[in-house]
């Protein structure tokens, strides 16, 4: 037998996993007090602030892939469709991964099936959940039947295709705003300069950009990592349409911050206001900033720059929202635990291996067209 | 009727018989140390503040608010409201999302850290007492009478009566008459409430919390259907030019 190369990201990669497996038997075996630095005043940390709320905005490239492709007949974008629905797809999954850590009692995560509150964002949030996994596992079944050529199943999924991408826009519309909605109950705790009636449409705005410039950043990173060309045009014109949609979400949130009158918080120099400007400055000053330069903009390389640039603002933005602006109402200062990092980082290990195992042996970024005469033996395509 | 739990702080002596008498109730552990503990916890529901100095004291328990925050936030229904008053909690159907204790604008909702299988543990206002129809642990072990329990407008009634009769005496609001739209708890004091930690009166306001979500969640099914249509419609058209485009070919 081979052994696997040795590679730097390779250790890391194992470095990683071993950290986390630690990590996991502290939180089942120790319990959330001794994994991580969660407390009574602060009782959400970056494993909702990053897993939950960063990890489902940067699935967002999913549905407005498949909705711009599959609805609106964008046919210049279809290539970039498939990517993105298994960065969606993967992201859902290692969400819910990543919910059996921070629930308390993850075996009781089906509970919202039978048990409703419909007064509760959160239930709205845990059917979104599986629901819209539901919907991809139909959205991405076709992928796996034409790498194994089975044709029948695939004709039925043809069929139902046109609503099922439909359902699934919704609902992943419905979900990311609902994100936003989840801290519409907490107007004395979260600061000012985040809370407003309209995080619902922000988070789903918001999500839109980081989508689009995470699909922008993920094809070209795969594009380098495997050595395929991605068609420079299809590139362009979602830098072009990340710019609009960037510039719609910066009148939103700048127009909020003067009707709300927040934007007087943003003067008072401190740690909120920091972490506002650092936001400010990578979600709007910067991405539009640059992307209004014609030669930036129509760059593939400086495009995946400035939209790896928007990925991070829109981090900071989410966790702004679940932490920075928590802190100062709970009394407390919230650092994550080293073991609640090693769970996140575990999580975003998977994903990029996921991805790199789906890019490899699935025709993610090829077509039905384009696929070989004959499925090629799994063990010769390793 | 809805039942309430008037608590006079100048009546307080801070012996501490309620403290005892809910861990008691609760089953909870109670020593001379936990007695101690200025703090409410996950094995410490209620609590008198002594620090303040000047024999001034303070309950802190659970407000058990007439609609409650928790109650509403719940993806489970494992917390509940009972007409009687008691906001009680089911650890059964509980998932532990704790956003309860995030959205609680009291603080109030507490977490079992250490523990492996964790509940979210706070006062529960006696429930199989109330429904019952006795009154609440804490209440029947005051000696002064600072904790009484009874009918809430009784005890708003007994309130109002008290703040007339000695106008220098008392801060001259009831709090939680109309705090989030009014809990199952009155508190009358001499010192105001929020320099024992209680959020003041202002910053929540006299409107219950739940329908900041409520209200946007009853937009879902229009969105739902609505987004539907369009994206339907949209789908159509642009389906329909492939179609024409299709037999216009030569």
């Amino acid at each position: 037998m081979k052994l696997p190369k040795i590679t730097f990201w390779r250790v890391v990669f194992a470095a990683v996993l071993a950290l986390g497996a630690w990590s996991a038997y502290l939180r089942f075996f120790r319990g959330l007090g001794a994994s991580t630095n969660l407390s009574d005043q602060f009782p959400w940390g970056i494993w909702i602030g990053f897993d939950a709320l960063c990890g489902i905005m940067l699935t967002a490239g999913g549905f407005t892939l498949m909705g711009a492709v599959h609805v609106f007949n964008i046919k210049e974008w279809r290539a970039i469709a498939r990517p993105a629905l298994v960065t969606a797809f993967l992201g859902y999954l290692l969400e819910a991964f990543a919910l059996m850590f921070d629930l308390g009692k993850p075996w009781n995560i089906w509970h919202p099936l039978i048990m409703w509150n419909p007064h509760s964002v959160m239930f709205l949030v845990g059917w979104c959940v599986m629901l819209y996994l539901g919907i991809m596992a139909l959205e991405f079944a076709p992928v796996v039947f034409e790498r194994f050529r089975l044709e029948k199943p695939l004709r039925i999924l043809k069929i139902v295709s046109t609503p099922v991408v439909i359902t699934g826009v919704v609902v992943a519309v419905v979900h990311q705003s609902a994100l936003g909605s989840l801290y519409l109950i907490v107007p004395g705790k979260l600061h000012p300069l985040w809370y407003t009636p309209l995080l619902p449409l922000l988070f789903f705005v918001s999500a839109l950009a980081a989508g689009l410039a995470m699909t922008v950043f993920e094809s070209t990173a795969s594009a380098r990592h495997f050595n395929h060309a991605l068609a420079k045009p299809l590139l362009l014109s979602i830098g072009r349409v990340l710019l609009i949609t960037l510039v719609v979400y910066a009148i939103l949130r700048i127009h909020d911050l003067f009707h709300t009158g927040s934007y007087r918080y943003a003067l008072q120099l401190g740690y909120e206001a920091n972490m506002f400007w650092v936001e400010m400055a990578l979600t709007i000053a910067l991405p539009i900033g640059l992307l209004l330069i014609p030669k930036i903009r129509n760059n593939p390389f400086s495009l995946y720059i400035v939209s790896i640039i928007t990925v991070l603002g829109f981090v900071v933005n989410r966790l702004n929202v679940a932490v920075t602006g928590m802190e100062a109402a709970s009394g407390v200062r919230y650092v994550p635990k080293w073991s609640e990092v090693s769970v996140t980082m575990m999580m975003v290990a998977f994903g990029i291996f996921w991805f790199a195992v789906a890019v490899k042996y699935l025709p993610i970024f090829t077509h039905e067209h384009e696929r070989p005469a004959a499925a090629p033996e799994l063990v010769k395509a390793a | 009727m809805p039942s309430a739990i008037l608590y006079d702080a100048t009546l307080c002596i801070d012996c501490k018989q309620c403290e005892q008498a809910c861990a008691t109730q609760n089953k909870n552990p109670y020593d001379d140390s936990i007695g101690k503990e200025q703090r409410t916890s996950d094995h410490k529901f209620t609590y008198v503040h002594d620090t303040f100095g000047n024999e001034k004291f303070m309950r802190k328990l659970c407000m058990n608010c007439l609609d409650p925050t928790c109650v509403s936030v719940c993806p489970v229904g494992a917390l509940v409201k009972h007409k009687e008053g008691p906001v009680s909690y089911n650890a059964d159907a509980c998932m532990g999302c704790r956003y309860c204790m995030v959205a609680c604008p009291f603080g109030v909702p507490k977490y079992e850290w250490t523990k492996t299988i964790p509940r979210v543990r706070k006062c529960i206002m006696c429930p199989d007492r109330v429904l019952a129809g006795k009154q609440t642990a804490c209440a029947e072990a005051c000696p002064t009478g600072a904790t009484l329990f009874g009918d809430r407008d009784a005890l708003i009634a007994e309130a109002r009566k008290r703040i007339a009769a000695e106008p220098g005496k008392y801060v001259p609001t009831i709090y939680g008459l109309n705090e989030v739209g009014g809990t199952s708890v009155l508190i009358l004091s001499s010192v105001p409430v929020e320099k024992f930690g209680y959020p003041p009166a202002a910053k929540y306001g006299e409107k219950p919390l739940p329908p900041l979500t409520a209200d946007v969640l009853e937009h879902v099914p229009q969105v739902v259907t609505v987004g539907w249509a369009v994206l339907g419609g949209i789908w159509w058209i642009t389906n329909r030019r492939e179609i024409v485009k299709e037999s216009e070919k030569p």
